[in-house]
């Protein structure tokens, strides 16, 4: 029972990033309607940027943490405004085989910019767990997972509770409607690119510290962050919450119970699984909110 | 192309070793020929259909390992082996196709990659039968009744038989009446539903054919480089199959060769001058860069400009 809830709580730790990076992407896949197979770049580049801000800059790990969240988001409204707006009206294929482009070309600027050999970030909490009842938590991974729910809660307030955040839903839910209305199409596609690279940063500083920070992190982060927006359904937000934190659990259960080996198949088997008999998202049902 | 340009084209990859002397250019000539198989059949996807699959590793790598396998464990002679491969392939293709042809678009992308994914795990993991991460290697050099085609002229034969082959059987596809129909269910899919074309049937027997070819494809490597690791499946391979397709121009016949051809001899020739990450930098680069400049890719506006200098 004990190990059960070991393993369910570190579930909950992984998840809670993995539904940063589904929440962002499910944005801009529902919204932009732009298959961003760049996304775990932007998640690399988060970690790599609170690295450097670390060690160069030496602004302290919080704000490391700050610095990779805008330079993700600056970076990714640039994307928006450079690659992706004059091909606003070619078809899905077009702007996937850009973003496969940005996604290769990042990943080995990456290489060329940091080298192979991975690197890890310090951080400023103590190693010794926390004890609570049964299970026990290393301090940062309990930041993680604090910070994370945070991240979630602000993003639902953004679109629920703002300005910007209702132009993001009436986008979502009808383009030409929301236009005619006077909502400005280009800045919300910017927003919400810039708004979703961010929210990956932002995982990719998290996480950078509990493993390591290498190039090809990416990949994996990707593939877990379209797990997560099959799970919860396109741009469904609420979905892609729980998406993330059921891909954690999932995976944390499977490298248990079953092999380490498989950890990572996890992901892809929910992928296979889901769009064979749910292709709408487990949490169809529900209102999409953005 | 005109018959006398075929005809020309044939005389000049029949005779490729008798004016490239040197070993590395042959070996040169082989790759580019190996990928042109693997792009032709990712074409048949891509160009044919309009689906990509991010997966084509997996077809390539299940046929690698397939004849590996069987050569390395069973004694099995390359012939038999090459057809299971390619049988085991499109039985993969088959299975994909099946599950993942009700959806398109970017859902079959991601039913191919974690396909792949999958696939690549199992080998990493399977020790006892794919000696994990360390790979398989002493692959046999494949025969033709007595003759050995160890040598690297040799090889370019059976190599160049195999492209032929799978144009041949591209060629012959597209032309029928079920190349017609991927192409209208490419343009306007509602549109052939509504004529009476399935889909879903015509896109299955497209993906399997597609497979069987990247399995050949893997194949032809496995018992060229007479090693096989989980590195088949790295995704940059499949990366460079949609390079080359997309540069060549996807939907053309000749298009994927050129892209093969193009993209094996210029990182060959600018080995010296840039390392590999320089190059995938470069190929990420230039993705963005044709989807931009040259939608339709070099075939079809090299046609373009001929006919339109007429």
């Amino acid at each position: 029972m004990a190990e059960l809830l070991q393993h369910l709580l570190n579930g909950l730790v992984l998840g809670g990033t993995y539904a940063l990076l589904g929440i962002g992407l499910t944005l801009i896949f529902g919204l932009m309607n732009v298959v961003n197979f760049a996304h775990g770049e932007f998640y690399t580049l988060g970690a790599y940027v609170s690295f450097a801000a670390l060690a160069l800059a030496g602004v302290g790990f919080f704000g490391a943490l700050v610095v990779a969240i805008v330079v993700g988001a600056a970076l990714g409204w640039l994307c928006e405004v450079a690659l992706l707006r004059p091909l606003r009206n070619e078809s899905i294929d077009t702007t996937m085989l850009v973003m496969i482009g940005v996604w290769i070309a990042m990943q080995n600027a990456e290489l060329l910019g940091w080298g192979g050999v991975a690197k890890s970030i310090p951080h400023p909490f103590p190693t010794a767990p926390l004890v609570l009842g049964p299970v026990a938590i290393a301090p940062l991974r309990l930041f993680v997972l604090v910070l994370a729910a945070g991240l979630i809660a602000a993003s639902w307030l953004l679109i629920q509770k703002t300005k910007l955040g209702r132009a993001m839903r009436a986008t979502f839910q009808d383009r030409d409607t929301a236009a005619l209305m006077g909502v400005g199409i280009g800045r919300i596609h910017a927003a919400t690119f810039a708004f979703g690279s961010g929210l990956a940063a932002a995982a990719g500083a998290l996480l950078g510290p509990i493993f390591l920070v290498y190039p090809s992190m990416g990949d994996l982060a990707s593939l877990k962050a379209f797990s997560v927006v099959i799970l919860g359904g396109l741009g469904n937000v609420p979905g892609a919450t729980l998406g993330g934190l059921l891909l954690g659990v999932a995976e944390e259960l499977g490298a248990g119970y079953i092999s380490s080996g498989y950890r990572d198949a996890v992901g892809f088997v929910i992928i296979i699984l889901v769009l064979l008999f749910r292709p709408s998202g487990l949490f169809a049902r529900q209102e999409r909110i953005a | 192309m005109t018959r006398a340009g075929g005809w020309l084209l044939a005389v000049g990859a029949l005779t490729v070793p008798l004016w490239l002397q040197s070993t590395y250019h042959l070996h040169v000539a082989i790759m580019a020929g190996i990928f042109g198989v693997l792009a032709m059949s990712l074409n048949l996807l891509l160009g044919y259909t309009g689906q990509l699959s991010l997966g084509h590793a997996a077809f390539f790598g299940i046929g690698a390992y397939t004849s590996a396998l069987l050569t390395l464990k069973l004694d099995w002679s390359f012939w038999p082996a090459l057809a299971v491969a390619v049988g085991l392939s499109g039985a993969a293709g088959l299975l994909i196709g099946r599950l993942a042809l009700k959806l398109r678009g970017a859902y079959f992308v991601l039913v191919t990659i974690s396909f792949a994914g999958v696939i690549s795990l199992v080998s990493v993991n399977w020790i006892e039968l794919t000696n994990g991460p360390l790979g398989l290697p002493g692959v046999p050099a494949p025969d033709l009744g007595p003759w050995s085609l160890r040598t690297k002229t040799a090889y370019y034969y059976l190599v160049l038989a195999a492209v032929a082959l799978s144009f041949a059987v591209c060629r012959r596809l597209v032309r029928s009446r079920i190349g017609r129909a991927l192409v209208a269910l490419r343009e306007n899919e509602a549109l052939a539903e509504s004529i009476g074309v399935d889909v879903t049937h015509y896109l299955v027997l497209a993906a399997v054919v597609s497979a069987a070819m990247a399995g050949l494809g893997g194949s032809l490597y496995a018992h060229y480089t007479r090693f096989v690791s989980p590195e088949v499946f790295l995704f940059t391979y499949t990366v460079t199959m949609v390079i080359m397709v997309v540069a060549g121009g996807k939907g053309t016949l000749a298009g994927p060769l050129v892209g093969a051809v193009l993209f094996t001899v210029l990182p060959e020739a600018l080995r010296a001058a840039a390392s590999w990450q320089w190059q995938m930098l470069a190929y990420g680069v230039l993705l963005v860069a044709l989807v931009f400049f040259l939608p339709r890719g070099i075939v079809p506006r090299l046609g373009a400009a001929i006919a339109g200098r007429r």
